[in-house]
């Protein structure tokens, strides 16, 4: 039995930023993480069929990308056309210190870090997938493009006090909806 | 006199709190802001939870597609989805 059906038509409101963020912490490249994303929803159409509704549709869409990110690094690599070996030794004297080799590097603590940031990431999308439509626009605009007031206003064709009351109910929702899901 | 010039009420205070989190909010707006935060818990609480969540925001560097950008990749999709109807 299907548990969940898919909604091409909805996809770029509900997804496109969503699955732009996840990319992008993953390809380092805005450009590359757009033409993926669009990729994805593409496949997405031609595979419809296959579709059995046991995940979720956001699921499903991931793994498709997932799927687009590593044959993005596979081209990267057949490009390059060899194996590429990195040696720990950050110079030639320090060769053998073997002990300090076992000491956890910057770039390890880094990649936790990072790790962190987009699971946080992940959680604010989720909770921004339940605002409305507009105020999800409005907030994204304003908060993570960082655009002026007057931009937006004039994209949408708002007032600002209306912009500030969007934003206002944005954020109260946001707080509320990552107080149980993150803060907790 | 000196309340009055002062006082702002609490929803004004959000309001206030919500563009200084953006840098808008101007510095007469500010004062007017601090000097409700310094009596009142309802707008300590506000700003407080206001911040926590700007300060999330910062760290998960967030990323998104231009307004544009995503326009673009929508019209793409319709075009698809008619030529696969």
């Amino acid at each position: 039995m299907q548990d969940h059906q898919l909604n091409p038509k909805k996809w770029i409101d509900l997804y496109s930023d969503y699955l732009f963020n996840y990319t992008i912490t993953r390809v380092n490249d805005r450009e590359i993480s757009k033409d993926l994303v669009q990729d994805t929803f593409f496949a997405g159409l031609k595979s419809m069929k296959n579709y059995k509704g046991e995940a979720s549709e956001r699921t499903w869409l991931i793994s498709i990308l997932k799927r687009k990110i590593i044959d993005h690094y596979r081209k990267i690599n057949s490009k390059k056309g060899k194996a590429e070996v990195r040696m720990t030794y950050i110079s030639d004297d320090q060769e053998g210190d073997w002990l300090e080799e076992r000491v956890e590097d910057e770039s390890y603590l880094n990649a936790q870090e990072n790790l962190e940031n987009s699971e946080l990431g992940n959680a604010i999308y989720e909770c921004i997938s339940k605002l409305s439509d507009k105020q999800a626009t409005v907030f994204k605009m304003k908060t993570i493009l960082g655009y002026e007031t007057e931009t937006i206003c004039n994209e949408l064709d708002i007032t600002a006090s209306n912009l500030w009351v969007i934003i206002h109910r944005a954020r109260l929702q946001l707080a509320e909806c990552l107080e149980k899901n993150w803060f907790k | 006199m000196f309340k009055n010039l002062f006082y702002i009420s609490k929803e004004e205070a959000y309001l206030i709190c919500d563009k200084s989190q953006y840098c808008d909010a101007t510095l007469w707006e500010k004062i007017k802001l601090n000097f409700r935060y310094i009596w009142c818990r309802a707008t300590r609480n506000y700003v407080k939870r206001n911040r926590k969540l700007t300060k999330a925001i910062k760290t998960s560097k967030l990323e998104c597609l231009e307004y544009a950008e995503r326009k673009l990749i929508e019209e793409r999709l319709n075009d698809q989805l008619k030529n696969q109807m």
